[in-house]
């Protein structure tokens, strides 16, 4: 009988589980936030470790190691987000306390979402899940040209929502 | 006739960090590549490269021959940059011929660093070679050095890093990309270069495979089907993909012609992507005073190439007669970084390879 | 097909125009092309004939590695069009054959 594969092998998508096991708790996310490094498997890269300005993130001396955040050092300021080179990094939000969780992605493309605009929300198959309203975009040099953009949904979608529907191009 | 301390063919990223090695050893290195910027393929590399500090993790390929070249440039006429140089010919005798334009003229190092790089490779099927059908490195030179979108609708064969980057590359371009389709059952390429297209809305399917293209003088769609267990087409399973370009992304092969033209052995070994050089630790060749580095030498990545090349350069520098002043040291962290590079699940079939290639060559 | 106006990456500034022809007909390219991405960039996919059986043929590799872009530009056969800048003037046309050199 052949191997049952792991569909996050054959499809890209990670299960709820594993997603879960990378969240935060829930008291550390209402205090502000806090990021989200969704690297599920071994490859050579530690440049999160190196960037981080609090060392919240562990690689060690094997740089094959799955990095691990400490998420009470850290402080939400997201330099990884636009350091990871898999764009694997985000940072979520729930302080505001009103039924809504604060994203903050990568998102390489063009047009930039603009702040106060309504976006479509897409899950991690690329399905989009709801509306969401753009908080923020931010591209400072540090950054090298991945812009982070954060955004506002309802907290339903807290373990749902990963990206913004990419416009097409120009 | 050009002369020189050490010649190296092909200015990417193994090419250049030999360059630079061997200008820290205190050689005159002449750098000849035939394209018209130094670079080699880092010149279309968008995306952030991964492995460590040493490798420039974090800093987009095609950031990095500007800040190669900027540590090259420190050591002044020492280095010759040959942009647009052709080596056509490694003679046994130890001469390179080579064309610049309209200029013809002949090389003689003491030793050589061959850093020629790749090719790619084509997938069998009926009307593979109607235009439309482009390798996907050849379509990322096309969108990211000269800013021309390949077409319309993508299908993507080949879910290794490479169709993945690219799928990636063109929703950047505003090229839509219709589906990722790989014959193996599970994705090759790293699951967050994955995840990136799945959340874009790219589908992934695994153990598919392209049946044929068709179209009337160029690709119009093609004809995919499911593969079984023993990578058969799964009758039944047929789809139609209306596209007007195919990426195939199915590997590498070494660039090994001036190898072979200066006498060097060379084996057959999968792993590496086909036929690759025999060598030594050093990087040398069964031509005493050839070296190798990067792809070349066998199919990795450019993160390894530079590691190869940097320790190629030094032994290359050495063997005409200038030691780097902390030859070992380097040396030993180089081979270090080479070795945490190739140490997870990713770098498996390189170990293996490089197994393979020291029992055949034992027994040659 | 159309050239790529805006990038969140990279940045295409504009660039001076090259006019040529491709089989007699007005073209134009910019500088920075090679003949072949700016054939592209006209429309132009079909680059050659294969020998025997007059198979339409495009790049495959785009950096001068295959020979499928190959063309006869300004009267001088095989020319692989994928590795050769483009410069103004140039008379380009899909070769007939394997071409002779000399």
């Amino acid at each position: 009988m052949p191997e049952p594969i792991d569909p996050f092998e054959s499809g890209g998508v990670p299960s709820l589980m594993m997603i879960a096991e990378k969240f935060p708790s829930c008291l550390r996310m209402k205090r502000g936030r806090v990021a989200v490094a969704e690297c599920y498997r071994r490859i050579p890269c530690n440049p999160c470790e190196t960037a981080c300005p609090a060392g919240a993130i562990t690689i060690g001396a094997d740089i094959n190691a799955i990095p691990v955040v400490d998420h009470d050092k850290c402080t939400g300021c997201g330099l990884c987000l636009a350091k990871c080179p898999g764009l694997a990094i985000m940072l979520v939000d729930a302080s505001a306390r009103d039924g809504t969780i604060e994203f903050s992605v990568p998102h390489e493309f063009l047009p930039l979402p603009e702040t106060g605009g309504a976006v479509d929300i897409v899950d991690r198959a690329g399905e989009v899940v709801c509306r969401g309203v753009v908080t923020q975009s931010l591209c400072p040099s540090a950054y090298d040209k991945t812009p982070v953009v954060r955004f506002r949904v309802n907290e339903a979608y807290l373990m749902a929502a990963r990206g913004i529907r990419a416009g097409k191009g120009e | 006739m050009k002369k020189t301390d050490v010649l190296v063919v092909g200015g990417g990223p193994a090419g250049l960090r030999a360059a630079l090695s061997t200008a820290e050893a205190g050689a005159r290195v002449l750098v000849a590549d035939r394209a018209p910027r130094m670079g080699g393929q880092l010149v279309k590399q968008t995306h952030m490269f991964f492995g460590s500090k040493e490798q420039y993790a974090s800093v987009r390929g095609i950031d990095i021959p500007e800040k190669l070249l900027g540590r090259l440039a420190r050591f002044g006429d020492k280095v010759e940059l040959l942009p647009g140089c052709t080596v056509l010919g490694a003679y046994e005798d130890g001469v390179f011929t080579a064309l610049q334009g309209e200029d013809y003229f002949k090389i003689r190092p003491v030793s050589a660093v061959i850093a020629t790089g790749a090719i790619e490779r084509t997938l069998a099927f009926p009307n593979n070679d109607l235009p439309g059908i482009y390798g996907a490195g050849a379509v990322q030179t096309l969108m990211n050095v000269y800013g021309v979108k390949p077409g319309r609708r993508v299908l993507m064969v080949g879910a290794g890093n490479i169709g993945l980057i690219v799928s990636y590359q063109l929703l950047q371009a505003g090229v839509e990309v219709v589906m990722i389709i790989d014959a193996a059952p599970k994705i090759g390429g790293y699951l967050v270069h994955a995840a990136k297209v799945r959340r874009m809305g790219v589908p992934i399917h695994t153990s598919r495979t392209v049946l044929r293209a068709e179209g009337n003088g160029r690709l119009e769609r093609a004809v995919t089907a499911a593969l079984d267990a023993r990578c058969a087409p799964v009758p039944g399973t047929e789809q139609t993909v209306e596209a007007d370009v195919m990426c195939i992304s199915v590997g590498l092969s070494p660039l090994t012609e001036l190898l072979a033209m200066a006498g060097c052995e060379l084996r057959y070994i999968p792993q590496l992507g086909g036929g690759v050089p025999v060598r030594s630790r050093e990087y040398e060749t069964t031509v005493p005073g050839l070296f190798v580095a990067g792809d070349a030498s066998g199919i990795e990545e450019a993160s390894a190439a530079m590691m190869e090349g940097a320790l190629a350069g030094l032994y290359a520098a050495g063997y005409a007669g200038f030691v780097h002043p902390s030859e070992a040291e380097t040396a030993a962290e180089l081979r270090a970084a080479l070795a945490a590079l190739r140490a997870g699940e990713a770098g498996r079939h390189i170990r293996a390879g490089l197994e393979l290639l020291e029992k055949e060559a034992l027994y040659a | 097909m159309e050239r790529i106006a805006r990038h969140p990456i990279l940045d295409f500034p504009e660039r001076k125009a090259l006019d040529f022809t491709f089989d007699g007909r007005p073209m134009r390219g910019l500088e920075g092309d090679t003949i072949q991405s700016a054939l592209h960039a006209n429309g132009v996919v079909v680059l050659a004939r294969s020998h025997e059986l007059r198979r339409p043929r495009g790049f495959y590799c785009a950096i001068g590695n295959c020979s499928s872009c190959m063309m006869t530009v300004d009267g001088v056969p095989n020319v692989k069009t994928c590795a050769t800048m483009l410069r103004a003037g140039m008379d380009v046309r899909t070769q007939r054959g394997k071409g002779v050199l000399g």
